[in-house]
């Protein structure tokens, strides 16, 4: 008889039966065998696997610190040996799908170990990770638990037995946006004929690459008198004070950081470096006012060619950072300026 | 316009004392073909021919271009109006097809984006062209020419070796008989007034830089849109003279057997009017792009369309002007349908296009060219496997003892923009 497989199932602390949001702060921690929605998922996953082990961990915790919280889980199911992880699902809960998120997207890439979680498609956690990792949609609640696991183990078995995917329709995952080629039954010529008479005839038509739409922004009125306004600059090329305090991703970036230059005539190696990981960072590091650069606002300011210079400044880091991110950081850097009288803003890229 | 394609099916290519068909075999002088590929062009250094047959374990690198044999028995003009017959008009009367072979031209490299056809092994599911019995033409030229006439030398030579052969079939009697009837939209009483009307709107790379496409012989850099009959493709009216990256350029051959053309006169009448064929071209400054598309979407509309299928050529640059194409047809209300191949990355994780317009809701995908694949070794190889390593989808390293690796870009019509393949690509 074939070894069994060996899966391990991540859930935070109240799927894992520790408690409620008050147990929201516990750290990872390991118990043999199923919990929770272990049991189900064992009975979906049949006589060929087992699992063997579930990794908890609350989500505060996971939220707090996500990159020791990644760390320690998955040196816990590195430890198991598993055949296959599964993760959540994590329906709406927002903090507990990034956490799912985060686990398979490691899981996946650095322990070469398949991994599938469930969300709700409208969880952050889905515009975070669905690139990187297999997502089955949920319901919003957890009334669409068994239906979930059902997706979940179906095809985490496959990915298990190295199995070719198909589509994410034919799967049921949330397409994670990698083309991939296929053969079709047709020609591309019969395929585009046969849409075209689909869509003349007001028929459902699906276009076999949605392309990605961009807003645009009306630019607002120019501010009227420079010499009188407050200016304030934001980078997205990862300026951060030495060290990365705020420890913002080198791509991805989760967060931004806000940093005091009220005191600064200008930016040098010894008090500012780049986090960015998509381009050379040599001559940002030589001197990074070559990428936020404070040295010529403060001549304009002098100059009084501006009112005044904000003193704070705003960084992120630009590389892969999902656009439904870098929108939030703009929406809450917005209200900030906004709330501090700042009337213009320099955006540096690189 | 009513041109009939008398259809002449080639089971097996031969040499053979004098170049005729004999049942389904092409009997060919080798020394007569390679005289009448050289004509009197002194550019061509050396001219050599091989037989590369489907399941023969040979490798065709670097590829120039594809031509179907085909000679005009009735009607006006002749093949290759502009290059190798004059500039009469064609598309009417009768044209013979030897069908199931090809002359594919290969030899020295032109331009770096040349590519390769696989005869048999896991390349061959990506190319129409490995199921072609070709006689390749390993042409070399004479050192000091310029690209541009080295191109052309290639060109004209590949021309001049299709229409040679092709005269074997002048006095066979086809196979079967193909058929097509032009509609004359701005004159006839439509009869079939429920179907919608379709135009296809047919672009042509011209670009310079060894990226251009010719109509009865024009480079069509120069064209400001226009409208021809599609029955003129059939005849050889839109030539190739594009060294763009293998995979999605348009071969003469393709244009020759635009599956587009087939498949709306396929439907003509039963779903659809086919109202006419738009060429416009594809250059690379927004002045001539914006002149060119807004003239190309006038005549869409004056021929009637309620639809438009678009093709491409290329990558890049052109997914500007394949977004202006959809954007104004569909502001003036007509629905397209656009063609396109992607470059997703190797991981298939990218942006496919380098444009994009949210009027382009309805996309055929003929497949991811960056996606990579392995090929094993061949054993005999017509060409020069060293240029693997420089042709666009190859790169340092692609060869070794075992094969080549290379992405699908360096195979010859892999991800043809017409929609000649079955190849596609979608999210997972």
């Amino acid at each position: 008889m074939t070894e069994k497989m060996k899966a391990v199932l991540y859930l935070n602390q109240f799927f894992g039966q520790i408690g409620a949001e008050d147990k929201a702060d516990t750290q990872p921690l390991l118990k043999t065998g199923p919990v929770g929605p272990g049991i189900l998922f064992q009975e979906l996953l049949g006589p060929e696997v087992e699992i063997t082990a579930t990794v908890i961990c609350g989500d505060n915790y996971f939220a707090g610190h996500v990159a020791e919280a990644t760390e320690e889980v998955l040196a816990m199911i590195r430890d198991c040996g598993p055949d296959l992880v599964l993760a959540g699902p994590a329906f709406n809960a927002g903090r507990y799908g990034l956490a799912c998120g985060a686990v398979c997207a490691e899981v996946t890439s650095r322990l070469g170990i398949p991994a599938v979680t469930g969300m709700f498609p409208e969880n952050p956690g889905v515009e975070s990770y669905r690139k990187t990792v297999y997502i089955v949609p949920t319901k919003g609640t957890t009334a669409g638990m068994r239906d979930a696991a059902g997706k979940m183990s179906r095809l985490a078995l496959k990915l298990a037995k190295r199995e070719s995917i198909g589509s994410p329709e034919d799967e049921g995952y949330l397409p994670r946006g990698i083309r991939r080629n296929y053969f079709a039954r047709e020609t591309g010529a019969a395929r585009a004929v046969t849409m075209l008479l689909q869509k003349l005839q007001g028929q459902a038509f699906r276009t076999e690459y949605p392309l990605p739409v961009f807003d645009r922004v009306a630019p607002p009125p120019p501010v009227e008198n420079m010499s009188a306004a407050t200016l304030a600059l934001i980078t997205s090329g990862g300026i951060v004070p030495r060290g990365n305090p705020d420890r913002i991703e080198s791509s991805s970036a989760t967060r931004y950081g806000k940093y005091d230059i009220g005191n600064l005539r200008q930016l040098t190696a010894q008090s500012h470096e780049t986090a960015h990981g998509g381009y050379d960072p040599t001559y940002a590091n030589e001197d990074p006012n070559r990428v936020l650069p404070l040295d010529a606002v403060r001549n304009l300011e002098r100059e009084g060619r501006i009112g005044r210079l904000h003193p704070y400044y705003y960084a992120t880091v630009g590389n892969g950072t999902s656009v439904a991110r870098a929108v939030q950081f703009a929406r809450e850097i917005a209200v900030d300026l906004k709330s501090s009288g700042v009337q213009a803003v320099i955006v540096t890229s690189t | 316009m009513i041109l009939e394609l008398g259809q002449i099916p080639v089971k097996e290519i031969a040499w053979g004392k004098k170049t005729l068909l004999d049942g389904g075999v092409l009997r060919i002088h080798r020394e007569e073909l390679i005289e009448k590929t050289r004509g009197d062009d002194s550019r061509l250094a050396s001219v050599e021919a091989d037989i590369a047959r489907p399941g023969e374990s040979v490798r065709i690198i670097p590829v120039k271009d594809v031509i179907e044999p085909r000679v005009k028995v009735a009607g006006r003009g002749g093949m290759f109006p502009g290059f190798i017959a004059g500039l009469e008009t064609v598309g009417g009367g009768r044209t013979h097809v030897l069908r199931g072979c090809a002359v594919v031209t290969a030899g020295q490299i032109v331009g770096f984006q040349e590519g390769l056809i696989d005869m048999s092994g896991p390349g061959a599911r990506y190319s129409a062209f490995s199921q072609l019995l070709n006689v390749v033409l390993s042409l070399d030229v004479k050192p000091g020419l310029s690209r541009h006439e080295h191109e052309e030398a290639l060109r004209l030579a590949g021309l001049r070796a299709a229409v040679y052969l092709a005269e074997a079939g002048r006095s066979v009697t086809p196979a079967f008989m193909e058929r097509f009837a032009m509609r004359l939209p701005l004159k006839t009483k439509e009869s079939a007034g429920d179907l919608p009307g379709v135009v296809y709107l047919y672009m042509l790379l011209s670009q310079g830089l060894l990226h251009d496409t010719y109509l009865y012989g024009q480079d069509l850099k120069n064209l400001l849109p226009t409208l021809i009959s599609p029955t003129e493709v059939m005849d050889g009216a839109v030539v190739s003279g594009n060294c763009v990256s293998a995979c999605d350029k348009n071969t003469t051959y393709h244009h020759q057997n635009n599956p587009v053309i087939r498949e709306l006169f396929n439907r003509d009448g039963r779903e659809l009017r086919f109202l006419g064929t738009v060429v416009a071209n594809c250059n690379v400054t927004l002045q001539d792009k914006q002149r060119s598309a807004d003239f190309a979407a006038k005549l869409v509309e004056l021929l009637g369309a309620d639809g438009a299928v678009i093709t491409k050529e290329g990558f890049g640059n052109p997914d500007a002007d394949a977004m202006m194409y959809c954007a104004l047809l569909e502001s003036r209300g007509i629905r397209t349908v656009l063609l396109t191949d992607e470059f997703a990355g190797v991981d298939g994780a990218s942006q496919s296009l380098a444009d994009t317009t949210p009027q382009a809701d309805a996309v055929v995908s003929t497949g991811n060219a960056n996606e990579r694949i392995s090929l094993p070794s061949a054993d005999k190889v017509i060409g020069d496997i060293r240029v693997v390593e420089k042709i666009a989808g190859g790169q340092s390293g692609s060869l070794s003892r075992e094969g080549i690796t290379v992405e699908l870009q360096a195979i010859t019509g892999a991800t043809n923009e017409l929609g000649f393949e079955l190849l596609s690509a979608r999210s997972e």
